[in-house]
């Protein structure tokens, strides 16, 4: 199986490692909603055929990155990075700097 | 006499072999059961089995989607073992072990079961302490285990590379004597066979395709065959909980879905005699009666419902053979398969009512399913019968994750490709 990295293009899926299911939803570090923290630590959807899913390309360029994979032909249909605008979220940290 | 026994079969043999009844009838579906199994696998089977003989309860249809026994009962490497760690899980596999070794005799069906061994090889001092304390774990509920020598390791298995220079050389072991393997096909046959005769119907190729619900309550099945009503709905179908389980209205499960591939080789001359499974990796291996060696390791990794897996496993599966037996490297392997395997987040399974009115729930049983098959069958006709669960799979419920209550034997916390 082929990931096609958005960085490094068509890898080996021995440079990845899986993360699981990409729609939990992980709550505010600060919620003390149990019902939610336990969903997103132990519920999982677990289709037969597409699947949105996490992998990290941690023998590579250690982005992480949402796969939309059929998990019954191993197909994938989309590889994009988790956050949309690759390093955007860092860029903003920095511009927040005084 | 017994339907199979020496004399049965001279006396067959005498007829030219021409009045052997099919081991299961092909009934058509009925309009209602009191219970309805979902999957006829190993676990759906025996289900069937222990409600009809233990429960007296033979209102009840088997429904399989392909042919039987074509899931995981035919696909696993056949290891049979009580080595665990966690209270919960020794007592129930030990339960397992002792119907496994009155099983043949039981279900008047040879199984096969071979008590040969079980040998977790230890590769530092640091494991071995580990295996010092699971073998005590186990001693202390009365399972048998004991640690072994490289030198009694040496004795056991001569082909095995116990030599200072080996990859990962071998400081010990730990043995439980009473595990082994069994014929797997065997397991499926004569649970249904033993199912059949006691008026369970079996009806295979015959696919569930949704619930029949009254309010929340579940009725019945919608099927490839029609609809079927019952009082009691079981599921029973390991790597495919995800599927059935939204054919049901609930999304999201403590479960995931991996593939586990299994390998066997051409045929060799007696070559091991024990189960053995390597210490640095995963995996493990036995020889077949027919001499292949069976090879197994780790799941693929991610999440997949086909029943094949990708090339990076056959590579590590091999690499860890290798490792630990050099003089196997020009054995050419004959076969590879894959089975779907129900990962749960703690490693154990799930065996109990619910989670919706009328719903009886099997699974989770991640790489575990076939030494469990019989105490599982036997514990799951309990809870459906007496509607509670039995001390042995109390434990074993679906709310144990948002209870804080996860059983988890390797210590790994809620990610299934590790457990």
């Amino acid at each position: 199986m082929l990931i096609t990295c958005p960085y490094c293009g068509p890898r080996d899926v021995i440079e990845f490692t899986y993360q699981g299911d990409g729609n939990r939803e992980r709550p505010d570090p600060v919620s003390q909603n149990f019902e939610a923290w336990n969903a997103y630590v132990y519920d999982r959807l677990n289709p037969a055929g597409d699947h949105n899913e996490i992998w990290q390309h941690s023998g590579g360029c250690r982005a992480h990155l949402r796969v939309v994979r059929n998990t019954l032909t191993h197909e994938i249909s989309s590889v994009a990075f988790v956050r949309g605008d690759h390093g955007s979220a860092a860029r903003s940290k920095a511009e927040d700097k005084p | 006499m017994a339907e199979y026994s020496a004399l049965s079969l001279l006396a067959n043999a005498l007829k030219g072999n021409k009045d052997w009844k099919p081991a299961w009838r092909k009934p058509d579906p009925k309009a209602s059961y009191d219970v309805i199994i979902i999957g006829g696998g190993g676990h759906g089977l025996a289900t069937a089995y222990y409600l009809a003989k233990e429960h007296g309860i033979t209102n009840v249809a088997v429904l399989e989607k392909g042919w039987l026994g074509s899931g995981n009962v035919g696909r696993n490497t056949t290891a049979v073992r009580s080595n665990y760690l966690l209270p919960a899980n020794t007592r129930f596999y030990e339960h397992s072990m002792k119907l496994w070794e009155n099983l043949s005799h039981e279900l008047n069906y040879n199984v096969m079961f071979s008590q040969r061994g079980c040998l977790n090889l230890a590769h530092t001092p640091a494991q071995f302490d580990d295996y010092a304390r699971r073998g005590n774990a186990m001693r202390h509920l009365g399972v048998d285990a004991e640690l072994m020598t490289p030198a009694e390791i040496k004795r056991l298995i001569p082909a095995l590379d116990i030599s200072s220079e080996a990859r990962f050389p071998v400081v010990g072991g730990l043995m439980q004597r009473r595990a082994g393997t069994a014929r797997h096909d065997a397991v499926a046959w004569g649970y249904a066979r033993g199912a059949d005769r006691r008026g369970v119907d079996i009806i295979e190729n015959c696919e569930v395709t949704g619930f029949l619900r009254d309010g929340d309550r579940v009725t019945g099945v919608t099927t490839s065959r029609g609809d079927i009503r019952a009082k009691k709905v079981a599921v029973a179908v390991a790597g495919s909980t995800g599927r059935v389980m939204q054919l049901a209205g609930v999304e999201t499960m403590p479960i995931e879905s991996h593939v586990l591939q299994a390998f066997v080789t051409e045929s060799l001359k007696p070559f091991i005699d024990t189960v053995v499974t390597f210490g640095m990796g995963h995996f493990y291996m036995s020889q077949s009666d027919k001499g292949g060696l069976v090879y197994g390791g780790d799941i693929d990794g991610y999440n997949s419902y086909a029943q094949r897996g990708n090339l990076p496993i056959v590579d590590e599966v091999m690499s860890e053979m290798l490792a630990l037996f050099p003089g196997l490297a020009r054995v050419r392997m004959l076969r590879s398969w894959g089975g779907v395997c129900d990962m749960s987040m703690d490693g154990s399974p799930i065996i109990t009512m619910g989670p919706l009115p009328g719903m009886y729930l099997n699974c989770g049983w991640c790489y575990g399913g076939f030494k469990a098959t019989p105490a599982s069958g036997w514990c799951f006709a309990w809870t459906i019968a007496k509607d509670q669960p039995h001390d042995f799979n109390a434990p074993f419920t679906l709310d144990r994750f948002h209870r804080g209550l996860v059983i988890d034997d390797k210590g790994q916390g809620a990610n299934p490709r590790l457990h």
